[in-house]
């Protein structure tokens, strides 16, 4: 479902992108370490959202050493989640109109998100991939088909190459 | 309406897995399950429970997607995202795989036996659809390449008694082909769905298809004959397909199958709800225009997706189901009196 180039070697689809200040690591709420106080998972509830949003925000970009945050190609408040009706919506947009990495930065989103909440919970809309391109359609009809982000995520390279998004640099 | 659907059991089939699809076989003593495990289990009645009879984990190196039985039963196909199709001849509980179909480029979604076990189909993302003719020696022969679809095809299944297939594709059509002069065409395109169709069911009659989407409809396409008494147009020689009903309202996300009881004609369908629902024609609709009424509805059927829906062929409303949780449920169907 990805196309092919991207990763390794090969142009930068663009080499030089804006960079963003990274907001700093989430203090941890007393809240959060006390274990009789269930967890619910609400955009509402702030300390849950914010650990959502620092989930995907730390994803690192397929293309530069840095974060998905530090390339604003995605924002907090595209972040829309449901703990009742067991939702989570995600919004982003890539660093330039014709990035052929949205797919793939889709697809980290969305196994990140699949990694990380419960089961109950479903990526609804697939991720959403915000562009100005009519093309924008097909990237998120492929990201919401759960059968072919099945077998794409039973490539091994592609897994790969979502893995090491994923992987916490030092 | 809440108790015309009854959980008879419930199993763990596919552990920490999907459970992607089910087919009976033709007797209704058997259902094969598939899964994202690699594997196909088949499970039998053991007095009011069902067991494991036998897995079949040989065959495949990923996710196996779909299972279909021969009309004689002696034979198991299996479709896998690993691009190959899996032929299983049964001897008693036990399952040989005799050939694989290669051929297709990257994963076969769907695979179907024609009703006279000569003929089987299958189709992949590579956007085709394939023919394949069996001798008596169980040598395989793929006697025509369909290219119709622009996209994935996720679904072939064919007429109950004629050798018509239909495909159902992420184009957003449903196509229908014949033999002609020793090759396969093309003969017809269902456009009305706006998204995704993800699988398709003919009536007992074979005189009606249903279609279900990612666009949250079920559609019913009716066959018109040249020369039929409700003026249809149909060009030539060739039948014409008109959605004469669409289902809208009553799923809240992707409908992944629907199936048609051949014994009932109830229509059940599998939701990425969760749910499962099923529906009657009401009596005495008008046959050009029919009218169907929502008689079961069980929201939280399973914990996550409902993948597939499976009426046995000789129990009356016996129906099984399975999930994106692995799991697999027996339930019976009654519909409520008056209906």
């Amino acid at each position: 479902m990805v196309g092919s180039g991207g990763m390794g070697g090969g142009l930068l689809e663009n080499a030089n992108p804006l960079i963003y200040e990274r907001s700093g690591d989430r203090p941890v709420t007393a809240g959060e370490e006390d274990e009789q106080v269930p967890d619910s998972i609400d955009a509402r509830t702030e300390s849950s959202f914010l650990h959502l949003a620092h989930l995907i925000r730390s994803i690192n970009d397929p293309e530069h050493p840095l974060t998905l945050e530090e390339l604003n190609v995605v924002e907090q408040v595209r972040v829309q989640v449901s703990d009742p009706e067991s939702t989570v919506a995600v919004a982003f947009t890539p660093t330039i109109p014709h990035c052929s990495m949205a797919t793939l930065i889709g697809l980290s989103i969305k196994v990140k998100l699949l990694r990380s909440l419960p089961q109950r919970f479903k990526v609804i809309g697939g991720v959403r991939y915000i562009s100005p391109l009519s093309s924008f359609h097909l990237v998120n009809k492929q990201l919401a088909d759960k059968e072919r982000v099945a077998a794409a995520l039973e490539n091994t390279h592609l897994l790969e190459v979502v893995n090491q998004c994923l992987s916490a640099r030092s | 309406m809440k108790d015309s659907l009854v959980l008879l059991s419930r199993i763990l089939a596919h552990p920490d897995s999907r459970c992607w699809f089910l087919a009976w076989n033709p007797a209704g003593t058997l259902l094969a399950s598939c899964g994202g495990d690699r594997s196909v289990r088949i499970w039998g009645r053991e007095g009011d429970s069902w067991v494991c009879r036998s897995v079949l984990c040989e065959g495949h190196q990923r996710t196996v997607r779909k299972v279909a039985w021969s009309p004689c039963g002696n034979y198991l196909a299996s479709a896998s995202f690993d691009a190959t199709t899996c032929i299983w001849k049964k001897n008693e509980d036990d399952f040989e795989c005799v050939t694989t179909l290669e051929g297709h480029e990257n994963e076969v979604k769907s695979v179907a036996w024609a009703p006279s076990g000569n003929l089987l189909a299958t189709c992949s993302r590579d956007k085709s659809v394939w023919v394949w003719e069996v001798d008596e020696e169980d040598e395989y022969e793929c006697v025509s390449v369909l290219n119709s679809h622009t996209q994935d095809v996720k679904h072939v299944v064919w007429h109950p008694s004629q050798e018509l297939l239909a495909s159902a594709s992420y184009d957003d059509t449903v196509k229908l082909y014949r033999e002609e002069e020793d090759d396969w065409v093309c003969c017809a395109t269902l456009e009305g769905h706006e998204s995704t169709v993800w699988s398709l069911a003919f009536d007992p009659s074979g005189q009606r298809l249903a279609s279900c989407s990612d666009d949250r409809t079920v559609r019913i396409w009716r066959q018109y004959l040249p020369g039929n008494e409700q003026g249809v147009a149909c060009s030539g020689s060739e039948a014409s397909w008109k959605c004469v009903c669409t289902l809208s309202g009553f799923h809240s996300r992707t409908i992944y199958d629907v199936a048609w009881c051949q014994l009932t004609g109830a229509l059940a369908t599998a939701c990425g709800d969760d749910a499962i629902r099923v529906f009657e024609e009401d009596p005495g609709s008008d046959p050009q225009q029919p009218t169907f009424s929502l008689t079961a509805h069980v929201p939280q059927a399973h914990s996550q997706d409902v993948n597939c829906v499976a009426w046995n062929p000789k129990e009356r409303g016996l129906l099984a189901s399975c999930s994106d949780d692995g799991e697999l449920a027996f339930w019976k169907y009654q519909p409520s009196e008056g209906i």
